[in-house]
């Protein structure tokens, strides 16, 4: 059986922007099946990514109101993982860049996200076993 | 105003939104009253492959529900009287065959889209 792993990721693509976002998360859902201890830091756009005010809306040209075309929300994909991190016994930890917060005004987070600094990415990559990083392509 | 959309980049945040954003927009827009035609290339001609699909999505307990139907969203445009051309070219250099797409699409050649460009107001390249 494979010890428990911590891994950091390193995201900076806002969501609803290209498949990057959804190829990241989904490999943190994996980890977080594992129990493993999770890092994200959160750079550049990547701060949108779970951001409070997302919300749903209908959809007329696929023909659904809001609840029938449940849109993808990237604040609750993080909340679920974050979740799912928890069940299996592994902490997670995701950091949003601050000065990319501000100049976004992208301030209003989920629980569970706190402000940083590249500092914080520093310490988060010496004390994981491997670190992914995902950029603006 | 007609306009020529060139749709080169393919699955651009297909998953979040449900849908390509670029033919999501054409259809809207077609929806308003707008003259569009599209041409694919690049990876974009995989688009007008019929036996496509998206595996289930789930992120913790979060199932995410109605996946994107990128093919059933181009032949809408079909559809919609929008004529949907594909480059020859790129469809080969990614091994499909014509057998594999929907109907309904206009085949065009690499060299002839310089030319083809001047039937059109605007040509906007996604």
């Amino acid at each position: 059986m494979m010890g428990k792993k911590t891994l950091t990721f390193m995201l900076m693509d806002a969501p609803f922007e290209n498949a990057r976002t959804t190829t990241a998360l989904r490999l943190i859902d994996i980890a977080a099946r594992r129990g493993y201890d999770i890092n994200v830091f959160a750079y550049e756009g990547a701060v949108y990514m779970p951001l409070a005010a997302q919300a749903k809306h209908a959809n007329a040209v696929h023909g659904h109101d809001a609840a029938q075309e449940d849109h993808p929300l990237p604040r609750e994909w993080v909340e679920a993982v974050m979740q799912e991190t928890a069940r299996n016994g592994g902490k997670f930890d995701w950091v949003n860049c601050g000065l990319c917060v501000d100049e976004r005004g992208a301030a209003e987070a989920i629980p569970g996200v706190r402000r940083g600094s590249p500092a914080d990415f520093w310490k988060m990559a010496g004390a994981s076993d491997n670190v992914l990083v995902i950029p603006t392509k | 105003m007609k306009v020529l959309n060139i749709i080169e980049t393919a699955y651009r945040a297909t998953l979040e939104e449900q849908d390509d954003p670029v033919v999501w927009i054409i259809h809207a827009m077609k929806g308003a009253g707008a003259d569009h035609d599209v041409l694919l290339r690049g990876n974009a001609v995989n688009y007008t492959v019929m036996a496509q699909g998206v595996p289930p999505l789930m992120f913790g307990d979060r199932v995410q529900k109605h996946a994107p139907r990128i093919a059933e969203q181009v032949a809408g445009l079909i559809a919609k009287g929008v004529q949907v051309m594909v480059v020859r070219e790129c469809l080969a250099a990614r091994g499909i065959g014509e057998e594999e797409l929907m109907s309904g699409l206009t085949m065009v050649h690499q060299a002839a889209v310089p030319k083809m460009m001047n039937g059109f107001d605007q040509v906007w390249h996604w």
